[in-house]
């Protein structure tokens, strides 16, 4: 089975371009579009997920412009010209590749559905306090519901993650 | 015999890195060529006659694809314990949200705007939402009595015993709420048509064969002309076990009438509001104990409340009615309990399955007992716990060396029970709009299906080489989120001798798998585990008999090369095995007597909290969660469960509401429907004890005893922390301000 194949893009409205992890991109969609259905059905990036379509869940995490949002809540016509970073370019970043292992190591993902706006979560926090104790670490998961692990093992993750990066930047490893 | 060692160790999750890198496809991540999507018409009221259906204006009616129930292709019935559900309404709505129309579209917008113009004309009819009313027949919905099920259980004298002049008799009512399993997944199918090769569908499950099941009733088509596919699930705790069925039927009867695939994924709205929850219930206990804390006799009273459908609410009942006197001696037992339906959308499977509801009010209860008796709650079950050789309350005879004290001591050491409790009670008694507290729950939880049930399912796993030498796993049991792939893949490799590189886990469909039965009651890694392993020692057994394998050798690439010049040779290699009941078990069960269940894991939760006296709001600051659950095949697996569980649990006591409002849920949304985050849950510390039956010991089921144990456990902690008794859940902070003023006013 193929993934979903391009709506046949409505002349009708205007070009939108953006930059999806490191490469250009552009749609002609609604200016109003979810941002959400514009990665999964006119980009195919089907890694950003749809938990609740009102900003509650964190499914739907990504980066515009360095900046954790819900894909959900943000319409297309506000990233024109934006950089936008999925889950479907984590492991680019070596840093943040670290993360991911972790969460495998550390059974962070189980169903697997709010992994991607998890690891999003995790790595806006990676990125500015790598110092962070596990209640900073809480709070900055608490805008992504999980529902099967209890978040022990996603907050033993993310704090074995730092550990490593921690000790990386101690020894002056990249 | 080889040993790979695998058993045991937490290997890592086989999809783990797939998952981490967003790879996998979920069903709303698939599509066909041509595909329409699908939406569902449903009832706005509770119990009405439809006189009418009209499609109003500003949809180009012509293109949508509309199904009701005269273009179904055999039955408008749910395929479940009985035949009361139909696909879609026909004539009568018997509860808010029930499918009555479907409609489909290519433009998925149209297909909405297309669900908005459709006008009902439903004439009301009278509904019932009360449990008294309902079980007092004011409204009749189901049969002549609204009576879906009763079961009755006694040994004793029970009355006798009440009136012991010894003994203390004690009487409490516990109420549990509904609960929405809210997998992070909203449900959803893919159903395909062809004339020649039948049905396909793909979707959102737990239980391929149920799916499979429900289309060969209503396509009257032959087994194999129906294909049901798992895709990658998100979720399920049960929310997935019946409803699929429904999805999975009015998706292909969508496209049978249109000739194309149709797509049908429900948001979370509808997917709160239209599907199955815990079924809420009510218990009233009435106990004689001794003033030493002996227990004497139990008389409880267990209702459920079943909805509108009888779906499974028997076997819910059931399993609720065997956990309800819970892991204690009692020597005269009366129960009573009894599913009752009513105008709510019908209660269904979420882990735990009856026995969270039950465990709760006799937990509850209990705690009561001790503060009567002033003796400590903990010390008060310990003089009650089963041993081996005693029976439940049901008859089963204990053979396995139980030793509880030993999982209520680890409890009680990791919490610091004794010295928490009173330094707590010092504290508290200093005032302070502070209050903390410590709770306990004690509890078993029986794993597979009841009685004679796994008998009844007779399940099949299906083990193969392949010519590149690999073994593959063929089950119909589900990976959703628990861990299935990997840990069949650790008991074949240890069965078989292949390296667990070199074992493939095939995704269930029933084209190529077996009927392993349905992946729900905790019975994957005990029951078809078991298969696996029994599958996979064949192989080995084979390979050695073929002379292509030393059975001595433990080499991990033995196997392989055994296998690869196996099929050069003889061609595939598949081998089979079949559930075989464990000797001398038997259940009654018209007198719902005996070996309810082939294995219990047991358990001692016990919950810390704090309680801000003028908020009324509760914070869950530690939690212990101690079993033994025999031996272990992935520890941090099954620690991943045990949490999650639990996390549900917290949930389920002080955060999860489903507001009602004539028989429709109010508050169908994540944004007013609260679960737990990270910052809501504690650090959950999880503890397996050593098997009891020693470390060959089998696997027993865990998936739903952490759902047992944590809401009498918390419930029982803010009781401590606060000097009340609360007895109802969800306790959200409103709830625990009544409870709080009426303790102030009756201590006046
Ligand atoms: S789907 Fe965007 S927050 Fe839930
Ligand atoms: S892993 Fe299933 S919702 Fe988080």
């Amino acid at each position: 089975m193929a993934h979903a194949e391009s709506v046949a893009p409505a002349p009708a409205h205007p070009e939108v371009a953006f930059v999806v992890n490191g490469a250009p991109a552009a749609v002609h969609a609604h200016p109003m579009s979810r941002l959400l259905d514009v990665l999964r059905e006119d980009l195919h990036l089907f890694g950003t997920k749809e938990g609740c379509g009102e900003g509650e869940c964190g499914a739907c995490s990504v980066f515009v412009d360095g900046v954790l949002v819900n894909s959900c809540l943000v319409p297309v016509c506000q990233v024109a010209g934006a950089r936008i970073e999925t889950i479907e370019g984590m492991s680019a970043h070596p840093r943040l590749r670290v993360l991911q292992e972790a969460f495998v190591r550390d059974g962070g993902a189980q169903c697997g559905i709010c992994t991607p706006g998890m690891l999003m979560a995790a790595a806006a926090l990676v990125q500015v306090d790598t110092d962070a104790d596990e209640a900073t670490i809480r709070t900055a998961l608490a805008g992504n519901l999980c529902r099967c692990t209890g978040y022990v093992r996603i907050v033993d993750a993310v704090v074995h993650a730092l550990a490593e990066l921690r000790a990386a930047d101690a020894g002056g490893t990249p | 015999m080889h040993d790979g060692g695998w058993v045991g160790r937490s290997v890592q999750r086989r999809e783990g890195s797939d998952k981490v890198n967003g790879k996998l496809a979920y069903i709303d991540d698939l599509s066909l060529p041509g595909m329409l999507h699908g939406v569902t018409v449903r009832s706005p009221v509770a119990r009405a006659r439809i006189r009418g259906i009209s499609f109003g204006p500003g949809v180009p009616w012509e293109e949508v694809v509309v199904v009701g129930p005269a273009d179904l292709p055999g039955p408008n019935v749910v395929k479940l314990i009985d035949v009361d559900q139909p696909l879609l309404a026909d004539g009568e709505v018997r509860h808010c949200d029930e499918p009555i129309l479907l409609l489909a579209h290519a433009d998925k917008a149209v297909a909405e705007r297309a669900r908005a113009a459709v006008v009902l004309d439903l004439e009301p009819l009278p509904a019932v939402f009360d449990l008294d009313a309902a079980i007092r027949g004011d409204v009749v919905v189901w049969g002549k009595d609204n009576l879906f099920r009763e079961y009755r259980v006694a040994h004793g004298d029970v009355d006798a015993a009440l009136s012991e002049p010894d003994v203390i008799v004690l009487e409490g009512t516990y109420e549990t709420g509904a609960q929405e399993q809210m997998y992070i997944e909203p449900q959803g199918m893919i159903a395909e048509f062809d004339p020649e090769h039948g049905v396909t569908v793909r979707g959102s499950l737990q239980c391929p064969y149920y799916v499979h099941a429900a289309l060969v009733a209503l396509f009257e088509l032959p087994p194999e002309r129906i294909r049901v596919i798992q895709a990658t699930t998100g979720g399920g705790f049960g929310g997935k076990e019946e409803y699929p069925s429904i999805i999975a039927a009015h998706a292909a009867v969508l496209a049978r009438k249109a000739g194309r695939p149709v797509k049908m994924i429900y948001d979370r709205v509808e997917d709160v509001m239209a599907t199955t929850k815990r079924h809420p219930s009510r218990t009233v206990v009435r106990t004689a104990v001794r003033p030493d804390g002996t227990l004497v006799a139990l008389d409880l009273d267990f209702v459920i409340d079943g909805g509108a459908y009888l779906t499974l609410s028997p076997v819910v009942l059931s399993r609720g009615t065997i956990h309800a006197a819970g892991p204690y001696r009692w020597p005269h037992v009366r129960l009573r309990a009894r599913a009752i339906a009513t105008s709510h959308p019908p209660h269904g499977a979420f882990r735990g399955f009856g026995a969270p509801q039950s465990v709760f009010a006799i937990e509850r209860h209990l705690d009561r007992v001790a503060t009567r008796l002033g003796i400590d709650p903990a010390e008060l079950r310990r003089r009650n716990l089963l041993r081996q050789g005693d029976r439940t309350a049901v008859g089963q005879l204990i053979t396995e060396p139980v030793d509880l004290d030993l999982v209520l001591d680890r409890a009680l050491a990791m919490s610091n029970w004794t010295e928490t409790r009173a330094r707590f009670e010092a504290e508290n008694g200093a005032g302070g709009p502070l209050r903390r507290g410590l709770g306990l729950a004690f509890f078993y939880h029986g794993a597979g299906f009841t009685g004679a049930g796994e008998v009844h399912l007779a399940s099949v796993a299906h083990t193969e080489i392949t010519a590149e030498g690999r073994l593959r796993v063929l089950a119909a049991s589900t990976e959703i989120g628990q861990g299935t792939n990997t840990i069949f893949a650790q008991i074949a490799a240890d069965a078989s001798g292949v390296a667990i590189e070199g074992v493939d886990v095939v995704q269930p469909d029933t084209e190529f798998v077996p009927n392993s039965g349905p992946t729900v009651a905790s019975r994957t890694t005990m029951v078809v585990g078991r298969l696996v392993g029994e599958a996979s020692r064949a192989l080995r057994v084979r390979l050695v008999e073929a002379g292509l394998l030393d059975d001595r050798s433990d080499a991990s690439d033995a196997f392989a090369a055994a296998a690869r010049a196996y099929v050069a040779r003889h061609g595939v290699l598949r081998t089979q095995a079949s559930y075989r009941p464990p000797e001398g078990i038997a259940w009654d069960e018209k007198n719902f007597q005996g070996d309810a269940y082939a294995a219990y894991a047991w358990a001692a939760y016990v919950a810390e909290v704090t309680v801000d006296l003028r908020s009324a709001e509760v914070r869950v600051d530690d939690f212990v969660a101690v079993q033994e659950a025999g031996r272990i095949v992935n520890p941090t697996l099954a620690a991943g469960q045990i949490e999650g569980g639990v996390a549900q649990g917290i949930g389920w006591a002080i955060y999860e509401r489903v507001v009602w409002k004539d028989g429709r849920v109010r508050n169908p949304q994540m944004t007013n429907y609260i679960i737990p985050t990270a910052v809501d849950t504690p650090r959950i510390r999880v503890e397996f004890v050593p098997p009891f039956a020693g470390d060959a010991a089998p696997c027993k089921g865990i998936g739903e005893l952490p759902m047992d144990g944590p809401a009498p456990a918390i419930l029982a902690a803010v009781g401590h922390a606060t000097g009340t008794e609360p007895v109802a859940i969800p306790m959200l902070p409103e709830q625990l301000l009544t409870i709080l003023e009426e303790s102030r006013h009756g201590a006046r």
